[in-house]
């Protein structure tokens, strides 16, 4: 286990570096320039940018960018940023409390949605629970987030004004009410969020574990009389969850990497509406800095689904 | 004179003559109004009743040395505070706080609610003074006569958010701070060719290299926010990113800052020192940035979540619906800013030196004057305005249009197509089989371009189909406006790069003075590759006419000449049809119903934050 442990880690980093080199020479072969902006004002002289560019390295050779990117990153400076003109660390780690709040409660809604209903549904298949569910998981996935978040506005916040659509970090008071500010506010983006992800989820929760439900063991659980609790919970749902946990691991960086356009929609300041500002700005050094976490999060939570295989069913070993 | 500006159309020529003439009765009534034989407003009325605007006039009285009444916007709060929260939302959100660092707008404003200049813009593109205890004025002598100084008296007595008082070391050191390259910083520009001498404790002197009409711009408005010495001296130059006060602005703003999160929201609280009395009336603000226009509209006309949007780019088909609501109210500031198509007077299509579009070659098409004018005739702007950009696009024939003493009274090319079909008759270019006219081989086609943006595609629509009526075939193009308006060397797709037979976009107008905006018809600024297409004649249109009448604007005193200057190169410019005005865009803002606020288009939105209130 050990020695799998450390030969996986030791596999990460080639690839890590392979990950910031491609996501290095994309973002420098991308066009647009993060000083462009100035160039539209009539009264910014031209060497104004000139300057800006080799305070800011941007003029050097590729390589040699890369090289300082990646020393710095080592020491863990994760760069600063052209359009704050702060540390992309700092800016980061501002938004990731918010991130970490909105989209985690949105994963645990969606799987708080999809096991229950997908095990219901699939212990009693092609019942009108299994229907009504299966109905409504379609209609989950396919309507797209940024129509569910303006249809919510529409019916919560317009028509009902029961809900605020602008969400707001800075909500005074204390106690129960600062509480209630918050969980109002949050309502609809997690909402958005983990309907349509439980959607999905219920789906794949739902056929794995009708895959399993047929299978010999199961039939013998129930012959040995045992209760159907049980028999769902320790002998179906426990080997249905291993496709599962490869889904919700992988979708696990996505709580980091934020939710873009719901972050956009509801004004949430997460790391998703930095990484499209940045995007927009050209703001190179932030955008690196995200989809590199990013990167590293999907390998660790990769082989965080590896190890969990092996706790869930012991068949599976590691050499 | 007041005549010429008013008819001068057909007979440009009798401009100057009639300037002459005209010179001594108004001189003379000047000189009533200076010996207090006739009121200042009764002098207004009368230059008004010969077609001249209000604020030429008013101008005028000040050039002679008239002082004129402060414009003070209306404000009834009789304490300062107990107002509550004032909040604002930004749909691009704030990404810093130091004003010699901002970029857009977005950071402008948000560094405008702690930080002040000495005087700031009013909606009538007039002077209101901020920070200065007076205008500069010629008759006091602070105004020199040869235009190459102006000397501005601070306020007495006016703290810095954290108790130091602001003096004139404060200004020099603004201009030393913003004018040292190694500072990199984005206000270099509006003190390039000054110098700035300390003359007392409370006054300086800005020097001109050249006779410079437009002073005003030096410590004024959205460039010329003041910081303080004491904070920043030490980071000047190379270390300018590591000042803590980048981050934590210290003003002398109505409000005091609070706290910053990059990319999201603002944060201000009450300035108990602030130097007008029973200013400011609310206790704390906050500006709330991201998302998109439409919701943010929707937040302070729709639900009343907030009470101030900024820049309200929505269709106003919606902005109507959302007003219907009555939570609040749109409102409209004139400025300059015009959307327009240009016509390329180089040819796009064949490279010269490593360029297309080069200053060296000729449009084949539309080097004949009768395309452009049939092209000029084809351009429906008054259903531009009426069908797309309603109250957010005023249907206008010239370049130049506010403010409104800068605005030409001579006729400009209207729509019809029987006209313009007439015209391309009568310069032989005749109808082919499929419709489309030809001369000499030479199919009258275009391709015409323009950024992605809905508005832009029904124009372009509007036109193409008024074109199709006269014969002439278009193809229209759509450029994303992150690439259209980049000003990447290595994209072909470029605005300045023009590489295409039409284009249209708007071109902002940020100063009430045309100096820094009519730029874009001179010679020396056309953009080629020598300038890596920074130039700002993007039409590539020039004439030693026009040249001649930019030259003498800069060096002309006499406000009146120098407007007469500026209307001439817009009718020089608009007769040529090498650029087509459509309409002219205003600012627009979302309001709450109970928010009571000035705002202008020649400066930030909340150049006027102290005086805003709430009716209640």
């Amino acid at each position: 286990m050990g020695r799998y442990l450390l030969r996986r880690l030791l596999i990460a980093i080639p690839s890590l570096v392979g990950i910031s080199m491609v996501l290095f020479a994309v973002l420098a072969l991308a066009p647009g320039d993060p000083f462009g902006d100035l160039a539209l004002s009539p009264d910014i002289p031209p060497e104004v940018r000139e300057t800006l560019r080799i305070k800011f390295g941007l003029d050097d050779p590729l390589p040699i960018r890369y090289l300082r990117w990646f020393v710095a990153m080592l020491h863990g400076d994760w760069g600063f940023s052209f359009a704050s003109r702060i540390d992309v660390s700092r800016l980061i780690l501002e938004r990731v409390p918010t991130t970490l709040l909105v989209i985690g409660s949105s994963q645990v809604l969606a799987l708080l949605i999809a096991l229950p209903v997908g095990v219901f549904a699939a212990a009693r298949p092609y019942s009108l629970f299994d229907q009504i569910a299966s109905a409504f998981a379609f209609i989950g996935f396919s309507l797209p987030t940024f129509f569910t978040g303006l249809l919510f506005i529409l019916l919560f916040s317009i028509e009902l004004h029961w809900l605020p659509f602008v969400y707001r970090t800075d909500i005074g008071g204390t106690g129960w009410e600062w509480y209630w500010a918050h969980i109002r506010q949050a309502i609809m983006p997690v909402a958005v969020l983990g309907l349509f992800q439980g959607a999905a989820w219920t789906r794949y929760v739902r056929s794995a574990v009708l895959d399993v439900i047929r299978l010999d063991f199961v039939t013998t659980a129930r012959a040995k009389g045992l209760p159907e609790r049980v028999v769902i919970i320790r002998h179906v749902v426990r080997n249905a969850l291993i496709p599962v946990v490869t889904l919700v691991a992988l979708q696990m960086p996505a709580v980091f990497g934020g939710a873009i356009i719901t972050e956009q929609i509801f004004r949430v300041p997460g790391i998703g509406s930095l990484l499209i500002s940045s995007i927009l700005a050209n703001d190179t050094p932030v955008v690196m800095a995200v989809t590199f976490v990013f990167a590293c999060l999907v390998i660790l939570f990769n082989l965080l689904a590896d190890l969990i295989y092996g706790w869930l069913d012991p068949r599976i070993t590691y050499r | 004179m007041a005549v010429s500006v008013g008819t001068a159309g057909a007979s440009r020529h009798d401009f100057v003559g009639a300037d002459a003439m005209d010179e001594k009765a108004l001189r003379g009534l000047v000189a009533r109004v200076k010996a207090g034989r006739m009121s200042r407003r009764a002098f207004v009325r009368k230059m008004v009743g010969l077609g001249l605007t209000a604020p030429l006039a008013w101008q005028m009285l000040a050039h002679s040395g008239v002082a004129r009444a402060a414009t003070a916007p209306d404000y009834k709060p009789t304490k300062r505070g107990g107002g509550g929260a004032l909040k604002v939302l930004w749909w691009q959100a704030p990404t810093l706080l130091n004003p010699h660092f901002a970029v857009g707008t977005k950071d402008q404003e948000a560094a405008r609610i702690f930080y002040e200049p000495m005087a700031a813009w009013d909606p009538e593109g007039n002077l209101v003074p901020v920070l200065a205890a007076e205008l500069p004025d010629l008759e006091k002598g602070t105004l020199a006569r040869d235009g190459k100084s102006v000397t501005w008296k601070i306020k007495p007595d006016v703290k810095w958010h954290d108790g130091a008082p602001l003096t004139a070391d404060d200004l020099v050191f603004t201009w030393e701070y913003a004018t040292d390259p190694k500072t990199a910083a984005v206000t270099v520009g509006t003190y390039k060719g000054t110098t700035v001498e300390k003359v007392d404790a409370l006054t300086v002197k800005v020097h001109f290299e050249n006779p410079t009409p437009f002073w005003a711009n030096p410590f004024v408005g959205q460039r010329g926010n003041i910081i303080p010495k004491h904070l920043f001296a030490d980071y000047k130059g190379d270390k300018s990113r590591d000042a803590p006060a980048n981050l934590k602005p210290v003003g002398t703003g109505p409000y005091r800052f609070v706290s910053f999160t990059p990319g999201d929201l603002v944060r201000g609280e009450l300035n108990p020192d602030y130097h007008v009395p029973n200013q400011p009336y609310f206790d704390t603000i906050e500006m709330k940035g991201g998302g998109d226009a439409v919701s943010a509209a929707r937040a302070v006309l729709q639900t009343g979540e907030y009470d101030y949007a900024w820049n309200m780019q929505v269709e106003d088909e919606i902005l109507k619906r959302l007003e219907a609501s009555g939570k609040g109210r749109v409102h409209i500031a004139p400025g300059g800013d015009i959307e327009h198509l240009q016509l390329n007077t180089t040819d796009p299509w064949t490279e010269v030196d490593g360029e297309r579009a080069s200053i060296k070659t000729k449009h084949p098409l539309l080097s004949d004057p009768a395309v452009r004018e049939a092209l000029a005739q084809l351009v429906d702007r008054e259903s531009v305005q009426k069908f797309i950009y309603g109250r957010t696009g005023v249907a206008s024939g010239d370049f130049l249009n506010n403010p409104p003493r800068y605005k030409s009274k001579s006729p400009k090319a209207e729509f019809n197509i029987e006209k313009a079909n007439a015209v391309l008759d009568a310069a032989g270019w005749k109808r082919g089989a499929d419709g489309i006219r030809a001369k000499d081989d030479k199919r009258l086609k275009f391709v015409f371009q323009t950024s992605i943006n809905a508005p832009r595609q029904k124009t372009q629509a509007v036109i193409k189909q008024a074109c199709q009526k006269a014969g002439i075939e278009i193809e229209l193009k759509s450029v994303t406006a992150a690439v259209f308006f980049s000003s990447d060397v290595a994209n072909t797709d470029t605005y300045t790069k023009f590489y295409c037979d039409l284009q249209m976009y708007n071109t902002t107008m940020p100063w009430p003075d045309p100096q820094p905006f009519m730029d874009q018809f001179v010679s020396w600024e056309v953009a080629d590759k020598t300038n890596k297409w920074q130039g700002r004649n993007v039409t590539r249109w020039t004439s030693d006419e026009c040249d001649k009448a930019y030259r003498d604007a800069m060096v002309e005193l006499d406000p009146v000449k120098r407007a007469a200057h500026f209307i001439r190169m817009n009718d020089l410019v608009c007769a040529a049809h090498n650029v087509v005005p459509i309409v002219n865009r205003p600012k627009v803002q979302g309001i709450g119903n109970s928010l009571r606020c000035m705002v202008t288009s020649w400066d930030n939105d909340l150049s006027h934050l102290a005086s805003w209130y709430r009716e209640t």
